[in-house]
């Protein structure tokens, strides 16, 4: 699974690469993490469920990571290790992460939003899903 | 952006011709270098939004426009209802009523220069900023329902402030038509602990000195003086606001194709104003108002406490407090006729010109004050609504310098200790809890704001008053 932002001009892209869709967007969620701090930093000690149904690959990954951002939001959580599963448009996940730690952390943006600028979830013509959008931070 | 789609109409003036599916033309405010720096996704964006049913008169751009979501940021656009218009939570953002509010102190910069250091401990003690920050007032359901409903006013009733500040917020403090009952609980559960705090990214509180006057007669009626040191802080309606864009982002991009909404971009997502969707938005994003209007309260009232325990007995009273993602609903003379308008500005300032109605009665003459804010190491500036805005641009203008690299490319050149050095060597104190948000955040990482402000005098939008220089910044 490779993961890594790209630019946009007020805000930040993640983009999430992998053998399966789900890979691909356990590797956004990375990247979104990264936006706010280096994810090797977030120790996966806690875990939480997450899950999310919508009608379409593109609202679902919206939806994923919209559901992260509330997760950090109301616990206060970073999360750095996410187990995905997803079928038929529903997605359930496990991910881990801590308490954020400002000192440790140092978190630079607390994200917003997931949005539909520069989304996009398709198969490559090598094989391998990507999963992408722009996060407003 | 390429110029050759676009025709000159003035200096500072660029037509986007009507054409294919845009149901007006789009007008980009700019000089020469600055359209030409902007990227083409703006001209797309401005595109798009011209296409959008009901738009009245044209799609805007101000300055500062960069590339945003659905919108341009530095996009302004109004709608009819009795022409099918929309309402689009993708053409207000994330970050509902994020604005700039503006505070006397009544100090010269030599009266802190002595306690300077003791005063940025003092504020970044008192207010809450930065990733994992919580207020110190926490609401139960009818405390959340009184905060939407009435939002500054209601921040002075419970002890924050006073009658006084009221009259110097747009809307005197608190948005009419706020609906709790459209906030989702995730919406309210992700504000439980987050009022009173700044937020992070480029949110900031300052202390700024006037360095410079450029209208003598508009900073006398706005109380500005050279030397002046003067408090500005930028956030905005925090998880909530956030969340309600989340939300209705998704149902409306969703239900558009059923009310016969074609989107060229899904992050344009709309609802027709009179559909039940629509007013429902409009009851939210009017709560998420109030709640920005209380928040900045509440944080005036935390720096308030934080300079009288370096400066007994000083008081802070308002210049003035401006949102910059929002739809107002407005009236405004189109074709000579008055219409009522809403007013999309994303990433715009609403402003003014003299005489306007909505103004307090001390600016009437000066037009309503534009508060834009600019990087950390560089300058803010205080403009007035100049006249004839309304006929230009609905009354707007521009909201601030805008990114000038992405924030990947900002950490990988400066390191946010050097940063805080240089600056600090300059005599601008930063406190940040978060080195990584320190150089993102680096002054070079933005652009000119001198270039966009006089580009917003020159194109008639809003006239210089007055430039402030950083002195104290608080990040999150």
């Amino acid at each position: 699974m490779i993961w890594e932002t790209f630019p946009h001009e007020a805000d930040v892209g993640v983009r999430g690469i992998g053998a399966t869709l789900a890979d691909a967007f356990a590797g956004a969620a990375t990247a979104m993490t990264s936006a706010i701090c280096d994810p090797a930093r977030v120790v996966p000690k806690d875990a939480v469920v997450v899950a999310c149904t919508a009608p379409d690959e593109e609202m679902l990954l919206v939806d994923w990571l919209n559901a992260l951002v509330y997760e950090m939001a109301t616990r206060r959580m970073l999360f750095s290790r996410f187990e995905v599963s997803i079928e038929d448009h529903s997605l359930r996940a496990i991910v881990w992460g801590e308490p954020v730690d400002v000192a440790r952390h140092q978190p630079a943006a607390e994200v917003k939003g997931a949005s539909f600028c520069e989304l996009a979830v398709n198969r490559e013509p090598d094989g391998r899903w990507l999963a992408q959008c722009v996060v407003d931070v | 952006m390429d110029l050759k789609h676009l025709r000159q109409r003035g200096p500072f003036e660029w037509l986007l011709p009507a054409a294919g599916r845009m149901r007006v033309p789009g007008v980009i405010f700019a000089s020469r270098e600055l359209v030409e720096a902007m990227d083409e996704k703006v001209r797309e964006q401005v595109a798009n939004v011209a296409s959008l049913p009901g738009i009245v008169a044209a799609s805007y751009a101000m300055p500062d426009a960069h590339w945003g979501y659905g919108f341009p940021i530095g996009g302004v656009a109004a709608f009819d209802p009795d022409e099918g218009g929309v309402v689009s939570a993708g053409g207000v953002g994330f970050d509902i009523s994020c604005g700039v509010r503006t505070l006397h102190t009544g100090l010269k910069l030599a009266d802190i220069e002595a306690q300077k250091a003791r005063l940025a401990d003092r504020l970044f003690a008192r207010i809450p900023a930065g990733i994992g920050s919580t207020g110190g007032v926490h609401l139960d359901p009818a405390g959340m329902a009184a905060m939407l409903r009435g939002g500054a006013r209601w921040a002075v009733a419970e002890g924050y402030g006073s009658e006084a500040d009221l009259a110097l917020i747009e809307e005197f403090g608190s948005v009419a038509g706020a609906d709790p009952g459209a906030v989702s609980d995730q919406a309210k559960k992700r504000q439980r602990d987050e009022m009173g705090t700044l937020g992070s990214g480029n949110h900031y509180l300052e202390v700024q000195v006037v360095s410079e006057i450029f209208d003598d007669a508009a900073a006398e009626a706005y109380g500005l003086a050279p030397g002046d040191v003067v408090v500005s802080l930028h956030c905005g309606s925090r998880g909530l606001g956030h969340q309600i864009g989340t939300d209705f982002l998704r149902e409306m991009a969703l239900a558009a194709p059923a009310a016969g909404i074609s989107l060229p971009d899904r992050e344009l997502a709309c609802a027709p104003l009179k559909s039940a969707l629509g007013i429902r938005y409009l009851g939210a994003m009017r709560a998420a108002i109030n709640c920005a209007l209380a928040n900045r309260q509440i944080l005036t009232h935390l720096a308030r406490q934080a300079f009288a325990e370096v400066f007994p007995g000083v008081r802070l009273p308002l210049l003035y407090d401006v949102s910059h993602n929002t739809c107002k609903e407005e009236t405004h003379t189109v074709d000579g006729s008055k219409r009522r308008l809403f007013v999309h500005r994303k990433g715009a300032t609403r402003a003014f010109g003299p005489g306007h109605a909505e103004l307090p009665h001390q600016y009437s003459r000066a037009g309503q004050p534009v508060l834009i804010g600019g990087s950390m190491g560089t300058a803010s500036y205080v403009l007035a609504g100049a006249a004839g805005t309304e006929e230009r641009a609905f009354g707007s203008a521009c909201h601030g310098a805008g990114r000038a690299m992405s924030r990947h490319e900002a950490v990988r050149r400066w390191h946010g200790r050097a940063v805080v050095d240089e600056l600090e060597a300059r005599g601008i104190l930063i406190r940040s809890s978060s080195s990584r948000g320190v150089a993102e955040e680096a002054p070079l990482a933005y652009k000119d704001v001198t270039a966009v402000v006089d580009a917003s005098a020159h194109a008639g939008l809003a006239g210089k008053v007055a430039r402030l220089s950083p002195v104290i910044c608080v990040k999150g």
